[in-house]
Parts: structure tokens; C-alpha cells; sequence
């Protein structure tokens, strides 16, 4: 490998780490803050990208309304969900959110099959940000993988701030380590959680909706994503935003090099590197926070 | 439940199962046998989830590695011998369990969950990706192991009838086996820990090893299951370490009831009974191609409506009952 | 009840298990199980497969040698491990006599496997699996589609005539991509071209742009593909987006661009592609095949919905050959394997392993068809290594 094809290689690791991290950002918020394992969040995923795909007509192709009016609906979405399905898990134990939330994907599924149908779909790359990049003689890159790669870091930079600067950072932070304390400082927790779980589920849909034009829309997209985040949030530490950042990029790297590198095995290496990792520090890189 | 009932109850759903083969042939003593394995499945995962408070969400890769190690210990053109064969796959999966239980057991809670299930990942892909068994159109079993001591062959395991015997003779040892190892010291060590670990440690008892010895004896258990099943269908395939099918087994039990060992094979027959019925054209006419949606709906009402599981459903009813008693009687 | 849940349990097991009436004699209907995938992501291929064998049913009205036909279904979820589970129901509860099925070629091996052991007649409408036609083969499991190796070599036959060299190759990491690279190996090496470099990724993987980039490191002459579903459409798209389309020629298994188009856009214009099926073919069959499934369904066929059409063609010469009689199975069976089918892709006979021996087309992507531009090989068969029979 020359130096000019190790740079390109570099640059699609962190790409992918990025969109890693903003599926994965949500994953760990809701169980970082809420204690809630939640299987269906790849279905989120996939429910934003089916959403890019149906509601583009309806905005005439639009690019930032179809993301707006997708993110307005999966906040509703998230909020009554957690309403109907979540909210009176909290004092059960992970098992039956596990399961809760596995008939959940059964569920998604299905209706997915009935409204939608089985075929593949593709969602084009809006107009204006349809352009490539040349990158010397070797090959072009799409501007727009570079858009969401700005997207992904853009919402990490809100998440940090938001969780490390504002009130209801403050909050979001005393709500995970201690929900008791936080009930008696007059704090609504139910509303809280049920915000939480809306942004959870809006991350999970915004990734879906900005990767659709580049990774097509198509029945069982959500199962892949869900896997590799569990690894993501593994290694970052639950509940860490600052750690999934790191473990995304880290899980980029190791997946992009590992399949030039090591194309036998390339299936493990993200789990070669999580079990590595939990050798060294069991509870991930970071502390929640 | 009286004493008398307490007792016959088992004898007569032994006696039941004993004499089912004699009544019964083709699809449904074959599907019963499925059940039963699938039954010792869940005991396997009963003793981590309901026992020691252990939620594995990775056990169908001892299973799985088990079903894989029967076939490529079995010689290509040969029989293998049972007497080996059982045991050896049962400690390949158990190795893996140790390995996995001891990385993974440093971890608790919604951790323990996702890193078991990343570990049975790993091993799908193993299985998936490289030659060692097939990829992923998996390989068949040429011949099945013969039971036979020094040359003499017992039973024939290609029977139907007798390898519903088999498999039941194994369901209920393993039944047995839990029934009595959890009424242990050793039991009653890993209710301790589900209930209060600290206090155990506190108490003296060393808990990472405890929880280490019971995480592998569930992946040798699976393993069991797991080479039961390879025997009977002759075919293996990476999906039987896929996570669906561990999440499938963690439903049987949260279906049956968690916490006590008829639960977990109550909830294996209620769940492949349930699945055999959404499917039904003769019911759902159509509709039974959506069958993943009624079995979600199943789950979700479940989960909402039956934390005990089926086996707690009486005693949920007569405390709702006697609930509604106490509200008349206020009123 | 109450006292007793595993009692209960087992009584209904044993009321589910009411013994099931044997089909009738040789003159009632004949049982037909479909094992296909009805959920998932192959679930409009099922529904495809499906509606080509009805098609033809009820163009005889409703009859196959003289023999009412009456369907049963399961959905096979392309889950390999419920495989042998689901035949099974269709087998020894449904009592069917056929079971057509499927499309994932792992529930394909575990479905062979017990057709094989129970001797039930197993026609497969679309899973290419090469062992299936090889050390698999039976007298009683037929294959109306392909073989993995088939789409593969005639690429590589082509390949080598249009003067590559060099050339990449790039797929998931799973048995059919393995076979399909492999089939296009032995006809592009004995062409005079080499394969440099073998590239493969976990299946489902998605993420092309780290092979992407080696590809555009190692400036093969050409590459070959072998992506199916959605897949298919992000590996055509990523190629494209990254300026490869322009400098390196793409080509591919037919399944690259069969039912894509639409998601491809753009992207897909100009591919070229091998196929035993594609749009525009002078086939005076295909002509009124396609009219008369547009008429029944609404939409368009592909070329699963010919593959199931064909799996009923071949079902009824073998039955008119018996007229009807279903015991007559070596009879039965003779009939079938020395069928000459009146495909809507053209006409094929089946090999010595049961394996369509048939033209595989050239396409070229125009528009939102795959045109047929010419034939790639002639009356292929699979070579069928391994099959004893």
C-alpha cells in the first residue's frame, strides 16, 4: 500500500467511523441515561432511511425539508413509544427490555413489509451535493460522503455541549447516575426520560435519513447496524458520548484496514479488537459523561 | 397445589411424554422431538438467566459450536461413536463458554448482555467467513454417530421413535441434573448471588467463580442441545449461532416463566407451538406470511402483561382476583 | 389445566397432531408445497416464484396432467437453520408430493438434504447452490434456474474475448460469491486473462469504499462482481460515485441489475451483465409470457417469476408423461430429466445433474432494462463435479 492509498484508507475509516458514531450516539445516550437496553434501535435506523425514501416525493425531492419533517416525526415517534412500550420497563430487570424491545423489531419489520413492500430502493444524492472530489489520479470522492461526515461531527459537537454545558445536560447527567435523587430536586423525571428516548430514536432516524442516498434503502438494514453498534458502545463505555466517538473511530479503522489487510478474517476483527479491549479495561474507555 | 399433586404432577407429564411415541408418528413425534431439544436449550440458559441472574444474550454459539464440533469430529465415511462423540462436543463448547464466561463475567448488566452477544457474533463468523465448516451453505452429516459398545450397536439413532427417546431420556437427566444441582450448596450459592452479590462475597464465597463454573456448565448443557439437534437434521449452518435464535431461546423462558426449570420447558413448547400457529395458512389464510407480526405482538403483550411467564399466570390471576376481592370488600 | 401446564402443553400437541388424511389416491389433487421466503429480504423473490408456478397452473386450468393441483405454503424466512424443520412440516404434516423451493442457497442444501433422505420430489426455483447439482444431486431434486458457476463462467468467457488482461474480482464473502468468482475464473483463465486479486468483504457488509480504494490502487483492466438485493445497489452506486465507471468497465452476475434499476438510477447505465434471462429477447414464449403475467398480476415478471413458471413446466411433463399417476416415480422422473422446456428465456433441456444446460445472455443496462445484446455461451450446462448419479 503507497502512501496516497493509506491516506484515502484513512479517510474512509473516519467516514465510517463518523456514521458509526451517530447511530451508535443514540444507542448510548438511552442506555447510558435511561439503564434501557434497547434492541430496536437498528430499526430506527432503518425506519429513517425508509422514511428519506417516502417522504422525498412528498417534498418534491427536497433535500433539508425530508430531513426536517423526518425528524420532526421520529422525535413524535420516539416520545410516544417510550410512552406506549418503555416507560414501565424501568423497574423490571434487562431481560424483558431485551425481549420488549425484540418483538419490537419483529414488529417494525413486518409493517415495514406491509406499508413499504420487499424491494430495494434507492434514494438520489440531492442536486447540490451531488459533486466528487478528485483525490490525485487515484479515484473521486463524493462531496456528499464528506456532508455527512460534517453532519456526524456537527451532532457530536451539540451532544457534548449539551450534555456537558446545559441545564439539561445537568439533569440528563444526575437522571443516569441516580434516579431517586433526581425525582426528589422536583425534577419530572418521566418527561426527562421520555425526551431522552425522542432524541435517542431521532439520531438513529437522522442517520438513516442522511445514509440513504448512499447506502439505498432495503428490508433487514437495520439488523447490520445494530450488531456493530452494540460493539461501538461496548468499547466507548456505556453511556459515553465522548466514548463512542473514539470507539466509532477506532471500530472504522479496524474494519477498514482489517478488510484490506486481512480479508479472511475480516468478519472478527471488530470483535478481536472489543475483547482486547475489555481485557484491558472491562468497563470500556470511558465513564459515562 | 397439594403435596400429593406436587408429586404426581411430574410423574404423569414423564408418563405422558414416555407413552407419547406410541400414540403419535411422523411430523408431530419428529416436531416434539425438536421441542424437547430445544427444551434442554433453555434449561441450559435457565441456570445463567433464571439461577444466577445472568442475561446471556449469546447462548445459541454453544449450541451452535457444538452442532458444528459433532460434524467435524465425525469421520467422513464412517460412524462416529456416540460415547465419545457427545461428550467431546460438549466440552468444545464449554471451552469456548469458559473462555467467553471468563472475559465477559468481569462485566455486569446491560454490559454482560452486549458483550456475550458481540462473543457469539465472533463465532458466527467464524463459522460464516472461513472454510472450517462449509461457509455458509454449512455441511452435512454423512453418517450418524452409532451407539454402540465395542462394536455393538445399541440403538439406531435414525429411528425417529428412538431418537425421540434419546432425546427424551436427556431432557429429563438434564431436568434431573438442575433440579438437584440448584437444591446444592452450589445452587443455593448462585441464588445468592442473583439475589445479593455482595453479600455473597462478603460471606466469603469467591462469586466470579462461581458464576464462571455455572456460565460453562450452561454452554456445555447448550452444547448438548446443540449436538442433539445436528444428529436428528444432519446439517448444520453459521445462522444456528445467529442472535436471533439466542434471543429466540431467552423468549422461551421469559414465555414460560423465569425461575423454576419447568418453566423453561413449558415456555419451549409454548413458543414452537405458537410460531407453528401464526404460520397456519388454515387460520391466517394469507395473513400468515406476516407471521413475524403476530409473534412480535406475542412478545410485546407478553412482556407487558405476563412478567412471570406462563408459569406464574395462575398465581397472577388469583392475586389479581383476590386483589379485586379486597377492592369489593372496601367498597 | 391450571395445576398442570406441561400436561396441558402436551394435550395440545397431541390435538394439533389429529392424524392427517393421506392424500387420495392418484386421482385427487395433487399437493404442491411451497417452502419460499415470504419475509425478510428475499420476500419479493418468493412472491415472484410463486406467482410464475401459478401462472402456468392456471393457464391449464388448474391442472397438471390431468391432476387438480392444491398449494400449501411455509415461509423458509432464508433461515438455513430452520431449514430442515420447515421441509419437514410441508413433508410429513402437509403430506405434500412436491415441494418447490427456494431462494437462499443454504436453506436450499438443508431442504436437498431431506429430500434426498425421504425421496420427495424437490424442484428449486432459484437458489444456484453448486452442490445442489453436484455431490447433492439426486434422481428426485430438479433446478429450473442456474448455477452459481453458470452466470460466472460466461462472464469470464466474454471478459477474456473483449481483451482484459487483468482483472479484479469482488464479492461477499459466502458460498454463492465464491462459486460465482469461481465460475468466472475458469472461463476468463482459459480465455488467456488472469485474476490479480480476489477481493471479498463479510457478508452483509455494506461498506464498499475501503475496497473501492484498492481497486483504484491496483488499476485492474476490469473487475468483476457478484452483489445481489441491496447490495447490488450500494456496490453499483459507490462505484459509480467514486469516478471508477469511467476508467475501470464493471461487470457482473446478472442478479447486479435484476430488480435494481430502479434504485441504481443512473449509476447502473451501461453495465454489462450475464444472465440466463433479460428484457428484449425475440422469443416468441417470452412474448406472451409477459403479457399474460402483467394481465394476472399487475406488474411486471422477472426473471424469478420465469424460473417458477418453468418449475411448473417442467412439474407437468413429467405428470402428462405418467398421466397423472404419481406412483409411477422412475417413470416420473425419466420424463423430467429429459424435458425440453419452452422457457420464456428460450427453450433449455436439463443436464445429466439436473441443471437447466441453457444460453446465458449478454445484457446491457438501457434505461430501466437489462437488453439483451447477444449470447454469451450456448447451451451451457454446469459441469456438475461431484454428482454420482
Amino acid at each position: 500500500m503507497d502512501f496516497a492509498t493509506f491516506l484515502v484508507q484513512c479517510l474512509n475509516a473516519v467516514q465510517y467511523g463518523l456514521l458509526l458514531f451517530l447511530v451508535a450516539s443514540g444507542l448510548t445516550l438511552i442506555f447510558g441515561i435511561m439503564g434501557v437496553i434497547n434492541l430496536a434501535h437498528g430499526s430506527f435506523y432503518m425506519i429513517g432511511a425508509y422514511l428519506a425514501f417516502s417522504l422525498a416525493p412528498v417534498f418534491g425531492g427536497a433535500f433539508l425539508p425530508t430531513l426536517a419533517a423526518g425528524l420532526v416525526l421520529a422525535v413524535i415517534f420516539g416520545y410516544l413509544l417510550e410512552w406506549l412500550f418503555i416507560s414501565y420497563l424501568y423497574e423490571r430487570d434487562h431481560l424483558q427490555q431485551v425481549l420488549m424491545t425484540y418483538g419490537l423489531i419483529l414488529v417494525f419489520e413486518e409493517l415495514r413489509s406491509i406499508l413499504v413492500g420487499n424491494d430495494v430502493h434507492g434514494v438520489p444524492v440531492p442536486g447540490w451535493l451531488s459533486g466528487s472530489i478528485q483525490l490525485g489520479d487515484l479515484m473521486a470522492y463524493p462531496v456528499y460522503r464528506l456532508v455527512i461526515s460534517g453532519v456526524c461531527l456537527a451532532v457530536a459537537a451539540l451532544l457534548y455541549f449539551v450534555i456537558a454545558r446545559t441545564r439539561l445536560g445537568m439533569m440528563v447527567r444526575a437522571g443516569g447516575s441516580n434516579r431517586e435523587m433526581v425525582q426528589s430536586l422536583g425534577i419530572d423525571i418521566k418527561f426527562l426520560y421520555r425526551v431522552v428516548f425522542a432524541a435517542g430514536v431521532a439520531l438513529a432516524v437522522l442517520a438513516g435519513m442522511i445514509a440513504a442516498p448512499v447506502s439505498s434503502v432495503y428490508p433487514g438494514m437495520g439488523a447490520q447496524v445494530l450488531i456493530v453498534c452494540f460493539v461501538v458502545v461496548v468499547i466507548g463505555g456505556i453511556g459515553s458520548v465522548r466514548g463512542a466517538f473514539l470507539a466509532a473511530l477506532l471500530v472504522g479503522i479496524v474494519d477498514t484496514f482489517g478488510k484490506v489487510l486481512f480479508p479472511q478474517v475480516a468478519g472478527i476483527t471488530i470483535y478481536l479488537l472489543m475483547a482486547a479491549i475489555l481485557l484491558w479495561r472491562p468497563e470500556g474507555l470511558f465513564r459515562q459523561g | 397445589m397439594s403435596a400429593r399433586a406436587r408429586l404426581a404432577a411430574p410423574l404423569v407429564v414423564t408418563a405422558a411424554f414416555a407413552a407419547f411415541p406410541l400414540l403419535v408418528t411422523g411430523f408431530y413425534l419428529e416436531f416434539t422431538t425438536k421441542v424437547m431439544i430445544l427444551a434442554i436449550f433453555a434449561l441450559s440458559l435457565e441456570l445463567l438467566v433464571g439461577a444466577t441472574g445472568l442475561v446471556s444474550l449469546g447462548h445459541a454459539a454453544y449450541f451452535g459450536i457444538a452442532a458444528y464440533a459433532t460434524l467435524l469430529l465425525s469421520p467422513q465415511y464412517t460412524a462416529a461413536n456416540f460415547f465419545w462423540l457427545l461428550p467431546a462436543t460438549m466440552v468444545c463448547a464449554a471451552i469456548y463458554a469458559l473462555a467467553v464466561g471468563a472475559l465477559s463475567l468481569r462485566t455486569k448488566g446491560v454490559y454482560f448482555i452486549m458483550v456475550t452477544l458481540a462473543f457469539a457474533q465472533m463465532a458466527y463468523y467464524v463459522f460464516h467467513d472461513t472454510p472450517l465448516g462449509g461457509g455458509t451453505d454449512g455441511i452435512y452429516l454423512n453418517v450418524k454417530p452409532a451407539v454402540a459398545i465395542a462394536g455393538w450397536t445399541i440403538v439406531d439413532l435414525g429411528n425417529p421413535r428412538t431418537y425421540y427417546y434419546v432425546v427424551f431420556g436427556c431432557l429429563v437427566l438434564v431436568f434431573a441434573f438442575l433440579a438437584i444441582l440448584l437444591e446444592s450448596r452450589f445452587g443455593r450459592a448462585l441464588a445468592g448471588i442473583k439475589s445479593n452479590e455482595q453479600r455473597m462475597r462478603a460471606a466469603g464465597f469467591p462469586t466470579f467463580w462461581y458464576k464462571l463454573a455455572a456460565f460453562t456448565l450452561a454452554g456445555a448443557l447448550a452444547g448438548l442441545s446443540g449436538f442433539l439437534v445436528a444428529v436428528k437434521d444432519g446439517f448444520v449452518n453459521p445462522e444456528m449461532l445467529s442472535w436471533h435464535e439466542s434471543g429466540a431461546v431467552l423468549l422461551m423462558l421469559i414465555l414460560g416463566g423465569m425461575g423454576r426449570l419447568s418453566g423453561a420447558v413449558l415456555g419451549a413448547f409454548a413458543f414452537a407451538l405458537l410460531q407453528l400457529f401464526f404460520q397456519w395458512e388454515v387460520v391466517f389464510g394469507n395473513f400468515a406470511q406476516h407471521w413475524q407480526l403476530l409473534l412480535g405482538g406475542t412478545i410485546i403483550a407478553s412482556v407487558a402483561f405476563m412478567p412471570q411467564g406462563l408459569i406464574g399466570l395462575p398465581a397472577q390471576l388469583r392475586a389479581w382476583r383476590s386483589r379485586r376481592a379486597a377492592r369489593a370488600r372496601d367498597a | 389445566m391450571r395445576k398442570y401446564p406441561l400436561l396441558s402443553a402436551l394435550a395440545i400437541a397431541t390435538v394439533l397432531a389429529a392424524p392427517a388424511t393421506p392424500t387420495l389416491a392418484q386421482t385427487g389433487k395433487l399437493k404442491v408445497g411451497f417452502m419460499l421466503p415470504y419475509s425478510g429480504t428475499y420476500a419479493a423473490l418468493g412472491n415472484a416464484i410463486e406467482n410464475g408456478f401459478r401462472l402456468y397452473v392456471n393457464e391449464r386450468g388448474g391442472k397438471l396432467g390431468g391432476r387438480e393441483i392444491e398449494y400449501v405454503k411455509v415461509d423458509d424466512e432464508s433461515q438455513p437453520a430452520k431449514g430442515a424443520d420447515n421441509i419437514n412440516t410441508l413433508i410429513k404434516r402437509d403430506n405434500v408430493d412436491v415441494v418447490v423451493g427456494t431462494v437462499h442457497s443454504g436453506v436450499a442444501m438443508a431442504m436437498a438434504k431431506v429430500a434426498k433422505e425421504t425421496g420427495t420430489l424437490l424442484v428449486i426455483p432459484n437458489a444456484g447452490a453448486v452442490a445442489v447439482t453436484g455431490p447433492m444431486c439426486a434422481t428426485n431434486i430438479f433446478r429450473t434456474s442456474f448455477s452459481n458457476w453458470q452466470p460466472g463462467y460466461a462472464m469470464g468467457v466474454v471478459a477474456a474475448e473483449r481483451g482484459h488482461k487483468k482483472v479484479m474480482t469482488i464479492t461477499w464473502k459466502y458460498a454463492a460469491g465464491d462459486e460465482s468468482v469461481g465460475g468466472f475464473k475458469e472461463g476468463f483463465e482459459k480465455g488467456g486473462g488472469q485474476v490479480i486479486k480476489e477481493l471479498t468483504l463479510p457478508f452483509p457488509n455494506v461498506e464498499f469504499q475501503a475496497l473501492l480504494t484498492e481497486i483504484a490502487a491496483a488499476k485492474p483492466d476490469a473487475v468483476y462482481t457478484f452483489f445481489a438485493g441491496g447490495g447490488a445497489v450500494k456496490f453499483v452506486k459507490d462505484y459509480a460515485a467514486a469516478g471508477l465507471n469511467k476508467t475501470i468497465p464493471l461487470y457482473g452476475a446478472g442478479f447486479l441489475t435484476d430488480g435494481t434499476l430502479e434504485a441504481q438510477g443512473d449509476s447502473a447505465q451501461g453495465l454489462l451483465t450475464t444472465l440466463h434471462y433479460g428484457d428484449g429477447l425475440t422469443v416468441p414464449k417470452d412474448k406472451s409470457f409477459r403479457a399474460a403475467y402483467a394481465a394476472a398480476y399487475k406488474m411486471q415478471p422477472d426473471v424469478y417469476a420465469v424460473q417458477g413458471y418453468d418449475a411448473a413446466q417442467l412439474l407437468g411433463i413429467g405428470l402428462s408423461a405418467v398421466k397423472g399417476d404419481f406412483s409411477k416415480k422412475p417413470d416420473l422422473y425419466k420424463a423430467m430429466a429429459a424435458a425440453k422446456i419452452d422457457s420464456p428465456r428460450g427453450a433449455f433441456t436439463l443436464g445429466k445433474n439436473h441443471n437447466p444446460v441453457q444460453d446465458i445472455y449478454l445484457r446491457r443496462v438501457e434505461g430501466k432494462e437489462n437488453k439483451v445484446i447477444g449470447v454469451a455461451v450456448k447451451a451451457r450446462a454446469d459441469p456438475g463435479s461431484g454428482c454420482t448419479m
